[in-house]
């Protein structure tokens, strides 16, 4: 197996596994689990980004997508949370 | 190297799966926010741990590290503040009941 196929086989397996963190968001039963599906959806799609560059041989390019995909998911859910804190309904 | 790379891969989906069980099995906010504050943060520094091993001794490889590092500073800080902001909200944490599965 090439590192390629690797990379191939664990981005898929990440696709997968997204499944779960979908599934939060859409029924998680509080606005909170959503928010918490939201956070770990952007930290799989950071991975999934990078694979995506490393099997495209242009991981120099794809890191710094990534790196701007987390630090606007890790901003996204700290707002997310503050905004959601001041609001006492439970959606 | 290879068997690096996949021992490295394999740590890092064996500990993606474990924070999605987590997530759809747990019983309540609290305990999901512990599968995904620990176990994922994990799972994405070894997986970027193989990426930057893959990329070999350049810029590349430092600048994944890096995400690496971020990730593993802002994951725990995010869960963390969303579980404030659900517990200053008002969710009391999961007990179990008496006449629950055990």
């Amino acid at each position: 197996m090439t590192p390629a196929t690797l990379f191939l086989a664990m981005a898929l397996a990440l696709l997968g596994l997204v499944l779960v963190y979908v599934y939060r968001i859409a029924f998680g039963p509080t606005v909170f689990d959503r928010i918490l599906g939201l956070s770990g959806f952007g930290t799989k799609t950071t991975l999934v980004l990078m694979l995506m560059g490393a099997l495209y041989d242009r991981l120099d390019m794809f890191v710094d997508i990534s790196l701007a995909y987390a630090l606007l998911s890790f901003v996204g859910s700290l707002a997310a949370a503050r905004y959601f804190e001041r609001s006492r309904e439970h959606g | 190297m290879r068997a690096l790379l996949v021992l490295l891969l394999a740590g890092g989906l064996f500990f993606h799966a474990v924070a999605a069980l987590g997530v759809l099995r747990m019983p309540d906010f609290y305990t999901r926010l512990h599968a995904v504050g620990k176990a994922e943060t994990l799972g994405v520094v070894l997986t970027l741990l193989a990426l930057a091993i893959w990329a070999g001794p350049t810029l590349t490889a430092a600048k994944v590290g890096f995400v690496a590092v971020f990730i593993l500073l802002a994951n725990p800080t995010s869960t963390h503040a969303i579980g404030r902001a659900a517990l200053r909200t008002g969710f009391k944490p999961w007990r179990r009941e008496p006449g629950d599965e055990p």
